[in-house]
């Protein structure tokens, strides 16, 4: 969008302020120390990161504004990786450099990191508690329910069109019934996607 | 190859090429786990629950566990930085040309098929795993006599219903069908 201004002021301002070495080493401190607070209230991660990400970083600390935030969804969307990841190294990137990036990543990592290493020591043997058993049976069920959650909300993300249709359906058909390699579909993927802008935009149309 | 590269280099690959995070991760994973016999895909369904009931993404809790499974405290840490370093390094280098690229024609074009391959690969991954939920033991005529498969469907279209159309909180679908769960296996309803 051209009319679109980026707003980028704020950010830029406050990467001059942290000139001094006590500066930087107290901004790396907030990024990981902010960074690990996100990581600790965010439960299913991803998306619901994005609501706690506006109230501490652009609310709380002014660091980034509301277009910036849209930004960072944006780019954790055409990046690989976990959105949390992504958008934690590129905030940190923007307020710190590469240190900053590696500071806010870090610190959103972490706290998932400590909880699941220690759940990971004692999970199987708790499965095996009957109380369990028994709540997971319940439980699985509900996680189908989730997974097609996923499905919808997927689904209402990508742009609806006749290319989008067949490389969804050719890519269920081939997991789910010719169990292909899914590095393989989604490679193939993004090239269909790539020649299908190509063709149509040396057809002139828009896709 | 050992294990510890072996974790490394897998996690790795997930970094680099699942796009969308969270769940668009799944298929990719249930693929690498069970090939490997990491995991089977009913303790990876176990799984997807305890990591929506933990905090932090999907992705770093599963790398953190099954590298702890396969590699202790080292496979934990290796696993997981795989899977971090990717994205880490990508969003370094793109992070300042980001403007100029986003709305290229042809990253465009490239992101259409990826944001529709994962809706066809998620979908795949349902079908996997609702036949190990309602149909763990095959598909057979046992299955349709045993009232675990009514009970599991009950759940399912509940938790369902109340996700799409209450917008109910993920953690709350989990402790409500753990709930059930537990009282029908107490009142001997379900045989597990």
């Amino acid at each position: 969008m051209p009319g679109k201004t980026m707003v980028r002021i704020p950010t830029v301002r406050l990467r001059k302020e942290y000139k001094t070495m006590k500066h930087k080493l107290k901004l790396y401190l907030q990024l990981f120390l902010t960074f690990m607070k996100i990581g600790v209230v965010t439960f299913g991660g991803g998306y619901a990161m994005i609501p706690i990400i506006e109230n501490e970083i652009a609310e709380k600390k002014g660091w980034i504004t509301g277009d910036d935030l849209m930004e960072v969804v944006a780019i954790s969307e055409t990046t690989p990786g976990p959105i949390a990841i992504c958008a934690a190294a590129f905030i940190g990137f923007r307020m710190g450099g590469v240190f900053g990036a590696f500071c806010a990543t870090v610190g959103v990592v972490l706290p998932s990191f400590v909880i699941i290493y220690l759940i990971s020591l004692f999970l199987r043997a708790f499965e095996q508690l009957q109380v369990i058993k028994y709540a997971f049976f319940g439980i699985r069920a509900g996680v189908l329910a989730l997974l097609i959650k996923a499905v919808v909300s997927m689904f209402k993300k990508c742009p609806k069109n006749i290319v989008a249709y067949c490389i969804m359906a050719a890519s269920f058909a081939a997991v789910a019934f010719f169990s292909a390699n899914v590095i393989i579909v989604i490679i193939s993927a993004a090239v269909i996607g790539l020649a299908s802008a190509l063709i149509a935009g040396k057809a002139g149309k828009k896709l | 190859m050992s294990a510890y590269l072996l974790l490394f280099l897998e996690f790795f690959k997930m970094g680099a090429l699942t796009f969308g995070g969270g769940y668009a991760m799944i298929p990719f994973i249930t693929e690498t786990v069970t090939r490997h016999g990491w995991m089977t895909t009913a303790e990876l369904i176990d799984f997807i629950a305890v990591s929506e009931s933990t905090p932090g993404a999907f992705a770093v809790n599963i790398s953190t566990y099954i590298g702890s499974e396969v590699g202790g405290l080292p496979g934990a840490l290796l696993a997981t930085f795989g899977l971090v370093l990717p994205p880490f390094l990508i969003i370094i280098l793109i992070a300042k040309v980001y403007e100029r690229i986003k709305k290229n024609f042809l990253v465009q074009g490239a992101m259409l098929g990826l944001k529709a391959t994962v809706v066809g690969l998620i979908a795949a991954t349902v079908l996997s795993v609702g036949k190990e939920i309602f149909f763990s033991q095959g598909i057979n005529a046992a299955a349709f006599q045993s009232a675990n498969l009514y009970i599991s469907l009950g759940i399912f279209t509940a938790a369902l219903f109340l996700l799409l159309y209450k917008k109910m909180n993920p953690i709350l679908i989990i402790a409500g069908s753990a709930v059930v769960g537990i009282v029908l296996g107490y009142t001997g309803v379900i045989k597990v």
